[in-house]
């Protein structure tokens, strides 16, 4: 009995334990007399469990109070602390919660991982199903248990307030069932519906600007381009699909037109693969399927595959690329932060000695100590927790910017819980560890040494782990140094690439001209003649013209080329980017004229099928060649090149485009070119944004009442949008290699102080044998720059396979570029000379007699 | 002592002030303390032996009591036994509870309550 009674005395806090642990006992032994026991087994535990608690939250508040007080004594060091904690933690919380975000989080549809994207192959080459072959593929494919398709559209929404452009996609009825949607309120579309394709099916957003939220909206006509249709449901609030932009849905129907020519490719597909049935499976399964449709169609499915993506996998190489990029540098950080506390803390452990000593001495046993010390490290960690949850607020919505729009998911990620309490955990880990182990040495032998005045125990091994960690921080923050400066060094190179026209002075807008108002060439006439011919007029105008999409805007539009007849191919080498344009837009854009002449207003169907061409088209067909007057098949026609232009960078900065090709805008005739009718409106002009763009919408609406103007934007903010997830994520990353370095810094100070401090003795001796204080200085100076290059060595290493790693993301610069690690390390070892300062300049004033006299 | 540090402790808790009783006439040790303060109250306070030491280790930091040196005879001692006894300012915070207690009782007289229901 009496040994159960003892052992559940260690619930006790052991000092409570070692002080009355006996008279408990006693008093125990000489109650039970008066009972058996049972009564009195289950009478000590409820006087032993909840008295237990009580005491251990007794000695919690004191050493609570111990701390705090302590704390306020050394303010620098606790501020330090809690803003590296803080740093550490909100930096990654922030980085890994878009991170999960983007790349991890599960699509917001049941049985994500099922979801397949379907494309048609060609060598070398992904891209969009024609009809044609999607209602074959659909047909015969045995793999999925539904498929849907659609593609991106915009329409023009009327008879609800202002004229309004909205972004919509044209869906096949059986998409919302492939994703396993639900409509909010409503109905989704029936196969009933593509039929008389007037229904329609609104976002959330939409439902909520546009409509005020009011549930009579359903079964509500509006008018899109012009025609009524009827609102029959509405999607739920998390719906984002193809992506966040979406405001309508519209039903889509193939035509026997439609399925006909197999090369035009424009759908995309979404497949749910059938349980038990594999990717691998389902792509055999498809490509069989095209090899028979190749054969059916040996000239336009020429060469043409299968392939299959996951609908999660819908995110660029690049965009990946820049949040890995970022995730690793939070990484750095947080090693950083870890090295600083473990520093901190040594320090603070050493500076502790002499106390933790006398307490010893004292009699405070081995319990005490270590649990004031956790204490410390749990309020640190706490308070840097608590700063963390800002530092992390504050970062995700810069970070937000490197959430692709192309994702089906809402725009904002949230601050993830779970990553923070992760890199709290890690970090109150490193803390423990590093109070923690000192702490115990010196409470395990409390010498004499300890209480002397000018103890040095224990210095060199705690020394050595203090260079090393020291060391660690000049090494992450070189790393983030030298990243940062490549993406830097690519992010110039790519301001500096030229994109083939002038940026500034012109500004952009939309009117797409609905359907099918404006179906054929005559009915768009007089709306061109006038918009253009008004702005003409317009002083401070110099140019304007229409074109079909705006570079960098619109980077698909790519069409087979053949000049040969006989050896029609479809493969990646022969394709080029198709574009009707009015007479001015070269001038609009001053892309420039090489040889022969512009498209004219004479150029209409009247007249042969006409083309001008960039240099890169020449050079590819007809190298050396004089190329007007050459015929070639393209975009369903023969055509006749009649001028020579500038190339432009269709793709965007970073990316290789195709051969460019400009039709006449009065040759759009082909019903199956209609998406293809000039929209852009691009206008050359001195005056301002606020002058012009007043003036333009009286232009535009006297041209037609009706007719909304939509993304208005200047050229240059086109440009600049090419390269703001990139701008985001390096300014993070500046932030984040600055910190560093002050950090390194500030850890290099500290230790060289403390030796410098430790070391007077010996400083004194060599002073008072003739050293010069100069030489002392040196002495210092040379140990904090032994200790960086230690850390820039590594660093150096580490941070040339990082660059490796996001070479993608570097448009060219070579990963071991000379300049960027010169000027990384020279700013390193600046910084380190900075820090080492101080120390040097008090171990020159060393007092030799004094430090001496100590002895 | 200033009055502010008498005054900071009250009120009392009971197995404090009870506490503070059973070493006010003579030194006790724990188990003494106890059986006193059973006894005194006719049994009907029994200090656990858990919450007697926490009380214990709580009014030694106060200074509200001391560990006695003197011990009793060795015939009569255990060696592993501590005697506490009543300090000074002990003795001061036990009045100022009593004048607490014995202000709040005449309150209640005066608005003619009686412990007795009559």
């Amino acid at each position: 009995m009496m040994r159960f009674y003892r052992a559940l005395l260690r619930l006790y806090p052991s000092s409570f334990r070692s002080e009355y642990g006996e008279q408990l006992c006693e008093a125990f032994a000489m109650r039970r007399g008066d009972g058996n026991a049972l009564v009195s087994g289950v009478a000590a535990i409820a006087d032993v469990v909840p008295n237990a608690v009580a005491a251990h939250w007794d000695v919690f508040q004191q050493d609570l109070r111990y701390t705090t007080r302590g704390l306020r004594r050394s303010p620098g060091f606790a501020i330090t602390a809690i803003l590296v904690v803080a740093l550490g933690v909100g930096a990654n919380t922030a980085a890994f919660s878009v991170a999960d975000f983007v790349l991890l989080r599960p699509l917001p549809f049941p049985q994500p991982d099922r979801l397949m994207m379907l494309w048609e192959r060609i060598p070398g080459y992904q891209m969009e199903l024609s009809p044609g072959n999607y209602a074959d593929w659909k047909a015969q494919a045995k793999s999925f248990s539904v498929m849907g398709a659609y593609f991106s559209d915009a329409v023009n929404l009327t008879g609800s307030g202002e004229p309004q452009r909205i972004q919509a996609a044209r869906v096949t009825w059986d998409l919302f069932p492939t994703l396993g949607a639900h409509a909010f309120a409503g109905r989704l579309f029936a196969a009933s519906d593509t039929v008389a394709g007037q229904s329609l099916v609104i976002s959330h957003d939409l439902w909520q600007t546009q409509f005020g939220g009011d549930t009579h909206v359903l079964g509500k006509t509006v008018r899109l381009d012009g025609s009524p249709y009827t609102i029959v449901g509405i999607m739920s609030q998390d719906f984002h699909f193809p992506n966040r932009d979406i405001g309508i849905w519209k039903t889509m129907q193939f035509t026997t037109e439609d399925l006909a020519p197999r090369n035009d490719n424009y759908i995309y597909v979404v497949g749910r693969l059938k349980t038990g049935v594999t990717i691998d499976a389902a792509r055999a399964e498809l490509s069989l399927i095209a090899k028979r449709l190749e054969e059916r169609f040996p000239v336009e499915n020429k060469n043409t595959g299968a392939s299959i993506t996951r609908l999660s996998d819908q995110l660029s190489d690049r965009a990946r690329l820049l949040l890995l990029a970022l995730c690793g540098a939070s990484l750095c950080i947080l090693l950083l932060a870890c090295a600083n506390l473990g520093n901190l803390m040594l320090a603070r452990a050493a500076a502790r000695e002499r106390e933790l000593a006398v307490r010893a001495a004292l009699g405070a046993g081995r319990e005490r100590i270590v649990r004031q010390i956790v204490t410390e490290s749990i309020l640190l960690s706490a308070l840097g927790g608590i700063a963390s949850v800002f530092v992390a607020i504050v970062a995700v919505p810069m970070l937000a910017r490197l959430v692709p729009s192309t994702l089906p998911v809402a725009d904002q990620p949230a601050v993830d819980p779970r990553v923070m309490v992760f890199a709290a955990a890690l970090v109150l880990i490193t803390g423990l560890a590093f109070s923690l182990a000192p702490a115990i040495r010196a409470s395990n032998a409390p010498t004499l040494g300890g209480l002397r005045n000018d103890s040095r125990s224990g210095g060199g091994a705690r020394q050595r782990v203090r260079s090393v960690l020291v060391m660690i921080e000049v090494m992450a923050s070189v790393v983030l140094l030298i990243s940062a400066g490549l993406l830097v060094r690519a992010m110039w190179r790519l301001q500096a690439i030229d994109p083939g026209f002038r940026v500034e002075n012109v500004l952009t807008v939309t009117t797409a001209l609905p359907w099918p108002k404006y179906d054929s060439p005559r009915a768009r006439q007089p709306f061109y003649d006038k918009v253009l011919g008004d702005l003409k007029a317009m002083p401070g105008v110099q140019a304007a013209g229409y074109i079909s999409f705006l570079p960098m805007v619109m980077r698909g539009g790519i069409w087979p080329v053949s000049v040969n007849a006989a050896q029609e191919t479809r493969s990646e080498e022969s394709t080029a980017s198709l574009r009707f344009i009015t007479p001015q837009f070269f001038s609009a854009l001053q892309i420039p004229l090489r040889t022969g002449r512009r498209l004219e207003e004479t150029d209409d169907n009247s007249r042969e099928n006409v083309a001008v061409v960039s240099e890169s088209f020449v050079k590819k067909y007809w190298p050396g060649e004089t190329p007007i007057g050459k015929r070639f098949k393209f975009a369903l026609r023969e055509r006749t090149v009649v001028g020579v232009v500038g190339d432009i960078r269709v793709r965007g900065l970073e990316q290789t485009s195709e051969p460019q090709v400009y039709l006449p805008y009065k040759q759009v005739d082909s019903a199956s070119l209609i998406g293809y009718v000039p929209k852009n409106l691009v206008i050359r002009s001195t005056l301002p944004t606020g002058t012009l763009l007043p003036a333009l919408r009286r232009i535009v609406h006297d041209a037609d009442a009706t007719q909304p103007i939509s993304n208005v934007r200047t050229m240059q903010e086109i440009i600049a949008n090419e390269t703001a997830s990139r701008l985001a994520q390096l300014r993070v990353l500046a932030i984040l290699a600055l910190l560093a370095l002050v950090l390194s810094a500030v850890g290099i100070h500290g230790l060289l102080s403390f030796t410098v401090s430790q070391r007077s003795r010996e400083i004194g001796v060599r002073m008072a044998l003739g050293a010069e204080s100069s030489r002392v200085r040196r002495m210092v100076l040379r140990e904090g720059l032994v200790l960086a290059l230690a850390g820039i060595v590594p660093g150096a290493a580490l941070a040339y396979a990082a660059g490796r790693g996001m070479q993608a993301l570097l448009v060219g610069v070579n990963p071991g570029d000379a300049l960027t690690f010169a000027s990384a390390i020279g700013l390193c070892v600046v910084t380190t000379v900075f820090g080492c300062l101080r120390p040097a300049t008090r171990a020159s004033r060393v007092d030799p007699m004094s430090a001496i006299r100590a002895e | 002592m200033a009055p502010n540090d008498v005054d900071a402790l009250l009120p009392l808790p009971p197995a404090t002030f009870h506490i503070l009783m059973a070493v006010t006439d003579e030194d006790r040790h724990g188990y003494a303390i106890i059986q006193d303060v059973q006894t005194r109250t006719g049994g009907e306070l029994r200090l656990s032996a858990g919450t007697l030491y926490r009380s214990i280790q709580r009014m030694l930091e106060q200074g509200l009591i001391v560990e006695a040196r003197k011990r009793p005879a060795p015939a009569l001692d255990d060696e592993r036994r501590r005697y506490y006894s009543i300090t000074p300012f002990g003795t001061a915070v036990a009045r100022a509870e009593m004048r607490r207690l014995t202000q709040l009782v005449r309150l209640a007289r005066a608005r003619g309550l009686t412990p007795e229901a009559t």
